[in-house]
């Protein structure tokens, strides 16, 4: 087991959610790509915690804290789908233009 | 751990097949039911991947917070916002897709080579293993304790944050003074889903 094969797994998975990210009509198919690539980063701060600092284990706190900020953001994320899909009736990101100028 | 090099091998292609698989489900297919279930295997695959890494108390937590919050939290997403709409077909949608699957394939493999050119300082220090748990007990109450109240901090915030943002808004104009209005919760009506909000009048 080595530490390259960890972060080509992490590469590989943020890879897959940015494309996600970018490509999705909806909106909460946007959120779980978010969350793939908080997932993608968790990877690599373990497999460096593991194979670099195996005592200090400061990748694993840090992972912790990427954990506990993913689930603030998938409350206030799904907070806002919600109250945009009651004033604009749909799910569509390409319908969202609110913030355009 | 203490498995043999072979059993380690294996299971972390079997995790790591299960993850990218259902990571791709997640993205490509059409469902946003089975992509929401599917994301919940990903999250299980991936606490498997972090006992690899010698993280039990990590691997749990993500079992409880992403499998338990999150996955759940996103079906109830999926369940409140299910509207059965065909997307209006964007022109030249293929070209998005193609430049974006290029970009992260670029991406990709641009992180590939600076992980497999660079030289990394593996430690060869045993790893903490289960006692892992106490040392980031340690760590938060000591070095990390200014971001760990910032963090519990942010989770309050995240939490009104996301109560305001997501219940039903007042009626703007009701006379305070109303006694017939007295016994009826100050909330807009809810809209019935699909039929007959379109014919009645906005309040």
């Amino acid at each position: 087991m080595q530490l390259e094969y960890f972060l080509l797994t992490a590469a590989a998975l943020f890879c897959i959610g940015i494309y996600g990210l970018v490509t999705s009509r909806n909106v909460i198919r946007v959120l779980m790509s978010i969350e793939l690539m908080l997932n993608a980063v968790n990877l690599n701060l373990m497999a460096f915690s593991n194979y670099l600092d195996p005592v200090g284990i400061n990748g694993q706190v840090f992972a912790v804290f990427v954990i506990s900020i993913a689930a603030a953001e998938a409350a206030v994320g799904l907070a806002i789908v919600l109250s945009i899909y009651r004033n604009r009736d749909t799910v569509d990101m390409e319908q969202f233009n609110l913030l355009k100028w | 751990m203490t498995l043999a090099e072979g059993v380690q091998l294996v299971t972390f292609g079997l995790l790591v097949a299960m993850t990218l698989g259902g990571a791709l489900g997640v993205v490509l297919l059409d469902n946003i039911v089975y992509s929401a279930f599917l994301l919940g295997g990903v999250f299980t695959s991936m606490s498997g991947l972090y006992i690899l890494l010698n993280a039990g108390f990590v691997a749990a937590a993500q079992v409880l917070v992403y499998v338990g919050a999150v996955s759940v939290l996103i079906l109830f997403g999926i369940m409140l916002v299910n509207k059965e709409q065909a997307f209006v077909p964007m022109k030249r949608a293929w070209l998005g897709k193609a430049a974006t699957g290029g970009v992260c394939v670029g991406l990709f493999a641009l992180l590939a080579a600076s992980t497999l050119n660079t030289p990394w300082a593996i430690s060869s220090e045993v790893p903490t293993g289960d006692l892992a748990t106490a040392a980031i007990g340690v760590h938060f109450f000591t070095d990390y304790l200014l971001p760990f109240e910032l963090a519990s901090v942010l989770l309050l915030i995240a939490l009104i944050g996301a109560i305001v943002l997501a219940r039903r808004e007042f009626i703007p104009d009701v006379a305070p003074g109303d006694l017939s209005e007295a016994l009826q919760l100050p909330e807009r009506p809810r809209e019935l889903v699909s039929s007959a909000s379109a014919s009645e009048p906005e309040s």
